[in-house]
């Protein structure tokens, strides 16, 4: 008889203990994996502090190392991450008759993948069509191809389409052959020559969505942010650009927005007269450009105030001018 | 094994070779492994820093390694295709140098994929190219064509090498114990039975008829990794015939040096004579104007036509201040030396022809280099990059040392390799030889006594 129930209880208090048990080593081992770089997380001192609200109503100041700021509630797994979400249709249009060469959609972008300055997925190039033709600027990001040429040389599928239109790299299967580098017209890719020093970000912030960390050997591009699309903010260069250049939006809802106007995608892009940068190339670009008819600024204004290593990359366009 | 006077002859010329290593070879065994060793280094280098290490960057993409890769599959051509359409064809006067023509086969399939290896940026992953194959992608194709082309080229290697494996297994050679037993080993029971006679002719000549469709295949899959992009001097058809005959004409040029350095190295002139150096030659120089009109047309189409990206890329390799002078020297000293100075009767002699292929083949390898690099310095965008790195690529000593390195290597192997068989097979002048000796001998022995009499 005691013996009976002594067992019930005592399994009972097993399974308890092994379920617990089982779950706490589950999310030792969530928080562990990762390797190294969990550790430089968890314990460098930032030195930056949180303000923060204890359940008390208290103000509490923490250091910035010890919150998890990314929201993993938006994270895809690699399924989504290859699939795509669903129902969309991403497409971008740049208005060039906006662009001043401002630049903050570069140091956005930069900032938002932990970018070196030098390496940019978003690069503004001045453009001059033809000798009489006044030069434009024009800001470059990945164009997500529907006929991407990069997708069809990979040889191990690391870079891939999307249902959603995206194209994405998946940096944990990409060898570094730089095939997709070649073949990109548009010369939009970069590769981590060297093992890039990015200060917090440990392996559980990686998804082809977010495409950070950077891994050595391994190419990389702009990925139209899908990791902030899924929580419903548009892109930071988008939100960046102080004068309204980028639009983004859906294809399938016919609409794309800058942060400040909404507008329909067909109708901006028949009154505007959009067109895609070297359509004869086949590629089906995603991204449409607004001629620079009209111009906001002149063109100068996006030149003379730059630093002189900067300048110096426009040079040759600009002494042309005439 | 049973041998004829011929044969045993040739045997006998050759066998201290394979006996003894000598100060010779171990001198240049050393040479080469010091440079090896240096490419080491650089090897470390660039798995521990990165690839910064080298001179590519966003732009120029692909630089020494993938041209010393075009160019050691090129020069593969020499055994697959020479030696195969010889074979075929059962021209007598092939026999002395296909074993040459095959190892150079052999040993550049191993050293030029070792170069892509050099290039990938994570070779942690190189399997990934195994489990995660994209069959549409131009580089499997090329795993796979130059798997099969491997494999096919040791085979036909192999095969022709059984008889003198046998033939050194029961010779009571003067070697070390490991030595005999390779030799068994490799000789695999071969008795010089009619029957596996028949079974090594019929395979060899199998080999010979599948090695050359195999060839083509390979060298045009490696041209449409190039053909297959959308840049200016890369996307054109001419591409994939444009590079099997390059590399058949390549595999010539090494064809003749490789000869000519036996032939000194191992006094082996009776065997290969000057007349293998002429009608190697003659092949050459057909092929060197075959390459020659490829890229006559090539470039003439180029530069006549007005749309920009491909002027660019012309005007790269017409400007002497850019790329100028070398194409100059790949055209030149590629096409041009090696058609004049077997075409003209005074300078047809060994000497003249193996020095105009010794240019002929760097001269090739500079045409790679200004295949892959002018193109990749004129994308389509503007580049406007003031990191000059970005702009110009210009190889580091890494690329260097690692590309000499490949080099000592593939010399290494020859050295090696014709210390353990011989380089004359002594197979090859079976009974047919013999019996062609023979009849020599008796038909000067019958016009004896027909002139005699009378």
């Amino acid at each position: 008889m005691k013996n009976e129930e002594y067992t019930d209880q005592s399994r009972r208090d097993f399974l308890k203990l092994t379920a617990l048990a089982t779950a706490t080593a589950a999310c030792g081992s969530l928080c562990s994996c990762g390797g190294k770089h969990d550790h430089s997380a968890m314990s460098h001192q930032s030195g930056d502090t949180v303000k923060l609200l204890s359940p008390n109503g208290e103000i509490v100041e923490v250091d910035s190392s010890m919150i998890d700021h990314h929201n993993h509630m938006a994270m895809a797994t690699r399924e989504e991450a290859r699939q795509g979400i669903p129902g969309k249709k991403f497409v971008m249009v740049i208005d060039l008759a906006r662009c001043k060469n401002a630049r903050k959609c570069v140091s956005a972008c930069q900032k938002m993948h932990h970018l070196p300055k030098d390496k940019e997925w978003l690069s503004v190039k001045l453009m001059k069509d033809n000798d009489k033709a006044s030069p434009y600027w024009m800001p470059k990001t990945c164009f997500h191809c529907d006929n991407p040429p990069c997708v069809k040389v990979c040889p191990v599928n690391a870079t891939f389409k999307r249902q959603d239109g995206l194209v994405l790299i998946d940096n944990e299967r990409c060898i570094g052959c730089k095939f997709c580098m070649a073949a990109c017209p548009y010369s939009t890719r970069v590769f981590n020559w060297t093992e890039p020093h990015q200060e917090g970000l440990t392996s559980a912030d990686y998804s082809p969505e977010t495409s950070t960390p950077s891994k050595v050997g391994t190419v990389e591009k702009c990925d139209f942010c899908p990791d902030m699309v899924r929580q419903g903010l548009l892109p930071d260069c988008v939100t960046a650009c102080p004068n309204g250049v980028f639009y983004f939006g859906d294809e399938n809802e016919d609409v794309v927005t800058n942060g400040d106007e909404t507008v329909r995608l067909s109708q901006l892009l028949k009154d505007r007269s959009g067109y895609r940068f070297m359509e004869e190339l086949g590629t089906k670009p995603r991204l449409y450009y607004l001629p620079p008819k009209d111009r906001m600024f002149p063109v100068e204004r996006g030149y003379d105030a730059l630093p002189d290593d900067l300048k110096a990359r426009f040079k040759d366009v600009m002494e042309n001018k005439k | 094994m049973k041998l004829n006077e011929f044969q045993q002859k040739l045997f006998d010329e050759q066998r201290p070779h394979i006996e003894t290593f000598g100060k010779r070879a171990t001198f240049w065994t050393i040479f080469y492994l010091l440079w090896i060793g240096l490419g080491g280094y650089a090897l470390y280098l660039q798995i521990t820093k990165g690839h910064e290490v080298t001179g590519m960057r966003d732009n120029v993409v692909w630089g020494l390694y993938i041209a010393n890769f075009i160019f050691f599959i090129g020069i593969s051509y020499a055994g697959a295709v020479i030696s195969g359409i010889l074979h075929i064809l059962k021209v007598e006067w092939r026999k002395p140098i296909i074993r040459i023509a095959e190892m150079i086969t052999v040993i550049a399939t191993i050293i030029g994929p070792v170069f892509i290896l050099l290039c990938v940026g994570r070779l942690d992953r190189l399997h990934h190219l195994f489990i995660y194959p994209r069959l549409q992608s131009p580089i499997i194709w090329d795993v796979l064509a130059i798997g099969t082309y491997f494999t096919g080229s040791c085979m036909f290697l192999y095969l022709a090498l059984i008889n003198d494996f046998a033939i050194f297994r029961d010779a009571k050679l003067n070697v070390p114990k490991w030595k005999q037993r390779l030799y068994k080993f490799f000789a695999n029971g071969y008795r010089g039975t009619p029957n596996q006679r028949k079974h090594i002719r019929v395979s060899m000549n199998l080999m010979a008829i599948m090695i050359i469709p195999l060839a083509i295949i390979v060298h045009s899959v490696l041209s449409w990794i190039f053909g297959m992009t959308l840049r200016p001097g890369w996307h054109s058809t001419i591409f994939g015939p444009y590079f099997v005959l390059a590399a058949i004409f390549s595999g010539t040029g090494v064809l003749l040096m490789a000869m000519w350095v036996y032939r000194k190295m191992y006094n082996l002139h009776s065997y290969i004579t000057d007349k293998h150096f002429v009608y190697i030659g003659y092949i050459m120089m057909v092929l060197a104007a075959g390459y020659g009109y490829f890229t006559f047309s090539e470039y003439l189409t180029g530069w006549y036509g007005s749309e920009k990206w491909d002027s660019e890329v012309i005007n790269k390799l017409f400007n002497v201040h850019e790329y100028g002078w070398w194409f100059l020297f790949a055209n030149v000293a590629g096409i041009i030396s090696p058609i004049a100075i077997v075409a003209i009767p005074a300078t047809r002699k060994p000497n003249w022809i193996t020095l105009s292929a010794f240019f002929m083949v760097i001269a090739l390898w500079v045409k790679r280099y200004l295949i892959i690099v002018p193109t990749l310095e004129s994308p389509l965008l503007p580049m406007q990059d003031t990191r000059t790195a970005w702009v110009h690529y210009s190889p580091t000593w890494v690329e260097w040392a690692l590309t000499l390195a490949g080099v000592a290597t593939f010399f290494l192997f020859f050295t090696l390799m014709s210390k353990f068989v011989t380089v004359v097979p002594i197979s090859e002048f079976g009974d047919k030889e013999a019996t062609k000796e023979k009849k020599q001998v008796v038909v000067q022995e019958v016009k004896k006594e027909e002139v005699i009499p009378a």
